[in-house]
């Protein structure tokens, strides 16, 4: 295979963990959301350069919805939610922002470690996506576990699906029912999100998941 | 009967659930449309029971074979059984004003999702299928738990959506990897997806591709098995839902995600090279026992509690299922089904003291048996059984399942016996204050569906004494299946 190919592929992928580690620390909403597209961004051009290079024309298909669902409309939309909720003030994260990157670190050490020993014998190009799928999936959980506001919880799932779809474009051949599914199943998320939130905004006046702490049913 | 190149009755399993779906949303009248859910869900039932009579073959993305046909036959008799307490508990709901129509219609949509994502996750011979149908089953019990909108019901919802969605992502995560082992020795494509091609050529696959994917998968699918520490989202969503969902949750929705636990199991034990599955499900079997045992002491609320009994007989089933072995197998199959009945039964039973005391709280429910008679003593019978004395069914399987570890691993089966013990204890505490001494609170008759209740407690009851025949053969062949 061509070495352009590969260090192309390879480039892209990594941006999309770099792009990662920048959510990790952004504390303002708004900008939070601008990094988030431009994840997606990244995310669709590395989708589109795998339809060439595998020469799987229902992969753009992928790119396209990843480009205009997750690089504009749900962005767009969020943002005008947090307007509205009045939520554009900072957001506290957990243990401070140099242990979650020295954690966040940790992590994609951990999954280059694992997946490229697991994946010796597969082909080039999928080993080290894989490898930065897997970062990008381990950084989207770290995201959810350190933030408590319920909209950068949601911001730390979709870069987590980012990292999915990164992965099952990578592994060739992959039939197209995965790739829809998983799209189709970040649409329906987003629904869901979407009728939470307007509930939750309903019901507290606030998206911060504190105040769901204090209404458990156990603590009377 | 295959008429047009489909087969009629898998075909029925899920174009019932779906058909009844949409005619649900758009119909009018509680009354109605709870009898119509019956109907469906009883249609659905009799045709998974014509699975036995004649089999269809495996396709492309849907397939029948022993180990499944255990769990939609069960699937689908508590799916119906629950249905018919669910139209007399949602009249209370309609009547107290809990519930109004619009939001009715929609549980009732929601119900025929959940079965037909549950059959469709239980029939697919595809691993992408069954993922997207475990995810879609994970959607529609969100909405169900948050229908309430109290705020404890909205967080439920949040946090189970949070780490269900988590789970399903892991799971995905693994799902792409088999692909990803598969693909060199099976080729590019769909046929690299599917369960039949996957079994058969399992053998070839690289082992380290394989051990990695298992990981994503046993904690994906795990994290909706309620497994421990996983398990975060399970009690919530239980305690703040409708309790017909409680009672699907744990009867039908937990057994769905053991069984893709044990489909990918079977997958890696066809590998030479592939470490063995067994000891990451003993270990988080064990920890969940345990833990789940310890939980059941501080429980101030009555669905909670069982909640907590759910985690921990699931624990139980995977240690039972990783343990492995002939007789481990059958004990842990045998278990998972007399639980799904015992524990959707005592769901019913506790729906309806719920509904007639007016309050979850376990503080003040107090002297059921007097109170409630019938109620009180389904309940003393229904936490006797989950509790595993005799004679009743799960005493049988939980002997089983210590003995048979006895025999290999000795300090485990002290281990298990310890965490039985404590669970036992717990419960039968709670039980005592529940249903024995003065009655207080609302002391007023309830309307009740009794039918459903005592026909579950009642086959439980019966399978303690004597199974048939046939029965035991059939769970024996399972077994070796799963080895």
């Amino acid at each position: 295979m061509d070495r352009f190919v590969l260090d192309f592929a390879h480039t892209l992928a990594g941006f999309m963990v770099l792009v990662s580690f920048m959510l990790l620390y952004q504390d303002r909403m708004f900008s939070l959301l601008n990094v988030f597209a431009l994840q997606a961004l990244i995310l669709a051009a590395s989708v589109a350069w795998q339809a060439r290079v595998q020469d799987a024309p229902h992969l753009y298909v992928t790119a396209l919805i990843a480009l205009v669902l997750k690089a504009i409309i749900i962005p767009v939309v969020l943002h005008r939610v947090v307007v509205k909720l009045g939520i554009h003030r900072n957001i506290e994260t957990v243990g401070g922002i140099g242990l979650t990157m020295l954690l966040g670190m940790g992590l994609v050490a951990l999954s280059m470690v694992v997946m490229l020993k697991a994946t010796a014998a597969a082909d080039p190009l999928a080993r080290e996506d894989l490898a930065f799928a897997l970062s990008v999936v381990l950084l989207g959980l770290l995201m959810m576990v350190t933030r408590r506001n319920a909209v950068s919880q949601i911001i730390g799932f979709m870069s987590l699906e980012n990292g999915l779809i990164l992965a099952a474009t990578g592994a060739k051949g992959m039939p197209l029912v995965v790739e829809i599914s998983v799209a189709f199943s970040v649409l329906v998320a987003l629904i869901v999100i979407g009728v939470f939130l307007f509930r939750i905004r309903e019901r507290f006046d606030s998206v911060d998941i504190h105040a769901l702490d204090e209404s458990r049913g156990e603590r009377q | 009967m295959i008429l047009g190149g489909i087969d009629l009755p898998l075909a029925a399993l899920l174009v019932i659930p779906a058909v009844s779906a949409m005619g649900l949303a758009l119909l009018p009248g509680y009354r109605l449309t709870a009898r119509l859910n019956v109907l469906a869900t009883f249609l659905t039932f009799l045709s998974s029971l014509s699975l036995f009579v004649e089999r269809p073959e495996p396709g492309d993305y849907l397939f029948v074979d022993d180990l499944n046909v255990v769990f939609i036959v069960l699937g689908t008799f508590v799916g119906f059984t629950t249905s018919a307490f669910s139209a007399s508990y949602i009249a209370h709901e309609m009547e107290t004003g809990k519930l109004t129509p619009v939001y009715l219609r929609f549980y009732h949509a929601m119900y025929q999702c959940l079965m037909f994502a549950m059959n469709l996750g239980l029939l697919a011979n595809n691993i992408g299928l069954m993922w997207v149908a475990v995810e879609l089953a994970t959607l529609t019990t969100v909405l169900m738990v948050g229908i309430y909108r109290t705020p404890a019901a909205l967080e439920a919802a949040w946090k189970y959506f949070i780490l269900g969605s988590v789970g399903i992502a892991l799971a995905l995560f693994g799902t792409i990897l088999v692909y990803m082992a598969a693909r060199p020795v099976i080729g590019e494509g769909h046929d690299a997806m599917v369960w039949t091609a996957l079994i058969a050529r399992a053998k070839d696959f690289s082992p380290e591709l394989l051990n990695v994917a298992f990981i994503f998968l046993m904690l994906g699918y795990g994290t909706k098995v309620g497994l421990a520490p996983l398990h975060a989202w399970l009690p919530d969503a239980h305690a703040e839902g409708p309790t017909p969902i409680s009672a699907v949750l744990s009867g039908l929705l937990l057994n769905v995600a053991l069984y893709a636990v044990l489909r990918f199991k079977m997958l890696l034990a066809a590998n030479p090279g592939a470490i063995a599955p067994g000891p990451l499900m003993v270990t988080l079997g064990l920890i969940s026992l345990i833990f789940a045992g310890l939980m059941l002491y501080r429980r101030r609320d009555i669905k909670r509690l069982f909640a907590y009994s759910s985690i921990e007989h699931m624990g139980l089933i995977a240690f039972a299922f990783g343990m492995g072995g002939p007789i481990a197998n059958f004990a842990g199959l045998l278990h998972m089904t007399l639980h799904s009945l015992t524990k959707s039964a005592i769901f019913f039973t506790v729906g309806h003291i719920a509904q007639a005391k007016g309050t979850q709280d376990l503080g003040k429910i107090r002297g059921l048996t007097e109170s409630h008679p019938v109620l009180g003593w389904a309940l003393v019978l229904g936490v006797v059984a989950i509790a595993g004395l005799p004679p009743l069914g799960l005493f049988m399987t939980e002997f089983l399942i210590v003995s048979s570890t006895f025999a290999r691993q000795p300090l485990l089966a002290i281990l298990v016996v310890l965490g039985l013990l404590i669970a036992f204890g717990a419960l039968l505490l709670r039980l005592s204050e529940a249903a024995f001494g003065p009655a207080t609170g609302d002391t007023s008759a309830v309307k009740a569906s009794y039918v459903p209740l005592f026909a579950h407690l009642a086959l439980v009851f019966v399978a303690g004494i004597y199974l048939p025949g046939p029965l035991v053969a059939w769970f024996r062949n399972v077994a070796e299946l799963l080895g």
